[in-house]
């Protein structure tokens, strides 16, 4: 107990521990949480209504965010996997940094879902014995347990892989017998919980963009660019400005895998736009639409073709040696290139025209408001300023910064 | 602030503080007393709160289906508590059971419509929707354009095949080429603003919930708030429903409509014979939709819009019954149903005349 105490306090105590730059970000990001917190009081007590969303476009930014989201949380796996399955002895140590990662990602993920609901007031509605879960015929009931049990699977990684290390004791054999099993059954449960979300959309027969059995392939390999982009950045920025190694060989995998995945991304797109255009039936009219607009309605139109381009530059700039070994500037640049074209996607190529034609035939725009919008930066705030500090505490505990020290601990 | 504003506004609280103690011992059976008399009526509307006691045990309550008859009692006695406390009037929320072999239908007569949108704005009074910031619409009516609008005399004989380096192959543009015709979404209005209908050139489909056989809404709800009685209309229980909107996803006829804001039904438009699953007046955050007027249907009446209807376009009934309207059209008449491909099975058959 008094361990556990410890354990905290000297993790919390490092995570705030930093330079200037490093107080800037956070003062940052507490700047979108102060005026967030007005905007989503002003959500909570006035609706949805505050919001774009209208009876046809009827997912909302926060809905858009969510799917992002579990692209990033499912991808962790990518820096899980090598360590464990593949045991590369460089991935091992920072295994538990993807699976920061994933637990932050998750519950970011259903904090957007939070702010999607009409009623959140009303969410224990779908806990079995309080309520009655649609079990098994409605997919949001499947996608609300594998995003919660990866979240516990991830929280139970997480912590006790940090807390282990904190005490020194790390070698295999002192691990628990259950560590192991917990480890494998998350790296299989990382696609799982992007395949459900992916059939969450995909159950909608009458939303023609998304009746296609190419979008699960879709998400994932979306969520192979855009997560291990984001980890790339907190790894070069970790090499950078703590004494965490990470050797070149790490970013090399990682680069390897946000290429190719690039790769996937392009040609099923291909597919997706050859099946669609070809035949050009009604199932075309959504992609038609952010395509060339329509009728003079053409808000998505500069969105489709400059997210193309992000992915495809992306793509060509990977091949290039010289930009994936630019670990200062070319390849950072990237990375952050791919996460904002996978991020805006979701929106506006995904979500937005799929609802345009609606059932009746009506073409809609849909224009994000500011409390909206400030919403989405709030919950991304609280994401983002959770896995700084939790990362930053992680760091300590992998550079042996923050250790258990038995002297101090008993004087 | 000055001393005077200070008492002004306390004293305000002070009568404010009456009226809700007042309020606290106001049964349901004593409101009807009270609407009597015109100025305790007024100190009903004016109250904000009406009891927070209320809304507590309402927050509380489970699916409506699944409650003891002891609990339906007391969960009605409660809505019927606050929505007379709120709108001023002696309201009823019934739960009356649907009736025995019945499985309502419903017939609409494309042919005879003429896009007066009465069934609309009856609907809407019936049925206490938000009335402003938004007009919430249960049924909506498209306007489709006549083949002599689509096949424009001008443009007979402007089309001819692509010509490519190949020759012809067989490919036909311009003139009236790529005009859609008949019953098609492409080219209908829903927002027709006309001062005079029928517009010649136009024919008019309503559109409202189909009450599907196999619903892909009730399908896709995750808290079962949504589900179909055993007359085959899809209800909702507005309390149970957490405001995912899945259900809205799902829907192929654009039927379900949501409740963004707080909806904004003035006192004096509120219908006050209300139904569980029906008409009562709903809260913010949830989904609403046709339930073919449950709160009527139920006892034997029926629906607002099929009253409404100037032309006799819209027949209501039973399905098992043979002598009733909708199965006297089905026999006799070319009915089909709208988006058949969604294999959604609606009881909202359309026919031509």
């Amino acid at each position: 107990m008094k361990t556990a105490l410890s354990f905290a306090m000297d993790f919390g105590s490092y995570a705030l521990k930093g330079g200037a730059k490093y107080y800037a970000w956070l003062l940052f990001l507490a700047f979108f949480i102060l005026v967030g917190s007005y905007t989503a009081y002003r959500q909570f007590t006035e609706g949805l209504i505050l919001t774009g969303a209208t009876d046809q476009v009827t997912l909302e930014l926060f809905f858009a965010n969510f799917v992002f989201t579990a692209h990033v949380a499912a991808a962790a796996v990518l820096v899980v996997a090598p360590g464990y399955l593949y045991h590369r002895k460089d991935m091992k140590e920072l295994a538990v940094i993807g699976e920061i990662v994933a637990m932050i990602f998750v519950a970011t993920g259903i904090t957007f879902i939070l702010f999607h609901m009409g009623r959140p007031d009303r969410v224990l509605h779908m806990i079995p014995g309080i309520g009655f879960p649609n079990f098994p015929n409605s997919m949001l009931v499947y996608d609300t347990i594998v995003l919660n049990v990866y979240l516990l699977l991830n929280l139970t990684g997480v912590i006790y892989i940090l807390y282990k290390k904190y005490v020194g004791r790390f070698e295999a054999k002192q691990l628990a017998i259950w560590f192991r099993p917990i480890v494998f059954l998350a790296i299989a449960w990382g696609p799982l919980i992007h395949i459900v979300t992916a059939f969450v959309l995909e159950s909608n027969a009458r939303v023609g963009l998304w009746a296609t059995a190419v979008l699960p392939f879709a998400f994932l390999s979306m969520a192979g660019a855009s997560g291990p982009s984001l980890i790339v950045i907190i790894f070069l920025l970790a090499r950078k400005f703590t004494k965490l190694e990470i050797n070149d060989s790490v970013i090399d995998l990682l680069t390897t895998i946000i290429a190719w995945s690039l790769g996937i991304i392009i040609l099923v797109f291909a597919a997706e736009i050859f099946t669609l255009l070809y035949p050009s039936t009604e199932h075309a009219d959504s992609l038609k639409y952010s395509m060339f607009g329509h009728n003079g309605l053409n808000m998505y139109v500069p969105w489709f073709w400059v997210t193309m381009v992000a992915i495809l530059g992306s793509f060509v700039a990977l091949l290039f040696r010289k930009v994936r070994r630019s670990y200062d500037f070319l390849l950072p640049l990237v990375c952050f290139v791919v996460f904002i074209a996978i991020l805006v996607e979701k929106p506006m190529i995904l979500v937005f025209p799929a609802f345009s034609p609606s059932p009746l035939g009506e073409y809609t725009e849909y224009h994000v408001t500011f409390i909206e919008f400030f919403n989405v930066l709030f919950v991304w705030a609280i994401g983002f300023l959770s896995l700084t500090l939790i990362v930053k505490g992680a760091i300590g505990v992998l550079t042996g910064e923050v250790r258990y020290d038995k002297s101090s601990a008993s004087s | 602030m000055s001393e005077e504003k200070i008492e002004e506004l306390k004293a305000a609280d002070d009568v404010q503080q009456g009226r809700r103690e007042f309020l606290k011992h106001v049964s349901a059976s004593s409101v009807a007393a009270l609407v009597a008399a015109p100025e305790s009526a007024e100190a009903v509307v004016d109250a904000t709160n009406p009891d927070a006691d209320i809304t507590v045990a309402e927050y509380f309550q489970g699916h409506f289906l699944l409650m003891s008859d002891e609990e339906k009692r007391q969960a009605l006695e409660r809505l019927e508590k606050r929505y007379s406390a709120k709108y001023g009037k002696k309201t009823t929320v019934s739960d009356a059971p649907a009736p025995k072999d019945v499985l309502f239908g419903y017939a609409l007569d494309i042919s005879k419509c003429i896009g007066c949108r009465r069934c609309v704005h009856a609907c809407v009074k019936e049925n206490n929707q938000s009335r402003h910031d938004p007009e919430v619409q249960w049924i909506q009516v498209m306007k489709m354009p006549k083949g002599n609008i689509s096949f424009t005399v001008d443009q007979l004989d402007k089309g001819y095949p692509e010509k490519s380096g190949f020759g012809d192959y067989g490919v036909q543009v311009g003139g009236n080429a790529y005009k859609t015709a008949g019953l098609s979404t492409e080219d209908a209005q829903n927002y027709y603003q006309d001062d005079t209908v029928p517009d010649k050139d136009y024919f008019y489909m309503p559109v409202q919930c189909q009450q599907c056989e196999k619903p892909p809404c009730v399908k896709a709800c995750p808290v079962r708030a949504t589900f179909r009685d055993h007359a085959g209309v899809v209800l909702i229980d507005y309390n149970w429903c957490i405001g995912c909107r899945m259900c809205q996803l799902a829907c192929p006829y654009h039927a379900r409509r949501f409740n963004w804001g707080e909806p904004n039904l003035p006192p004096e438009e509120m219908n006050p014979k209300t139904h569980y699953f029906g008409s009562r007046p709903r809260m913010r955050g949830v989904m609403e939709k046709c339930t073919f007027c449950v709160q009527r249907t139920r006892e034997g009446r029926d629906p607002a819009c099929k009253e409404a209807c100037p032309v006799g376009a819209r027949k209501f009934g039973n399905l098992l019954d043979p002598e009733s309207d909708v199965r006297k059209v089905l026999a006799t008449k070319r009915v089909f149903r709208f988006k058949e491909e969604f294999g959604t099975y609606p009881k909202f058959f359309y026919y031509i005349g």
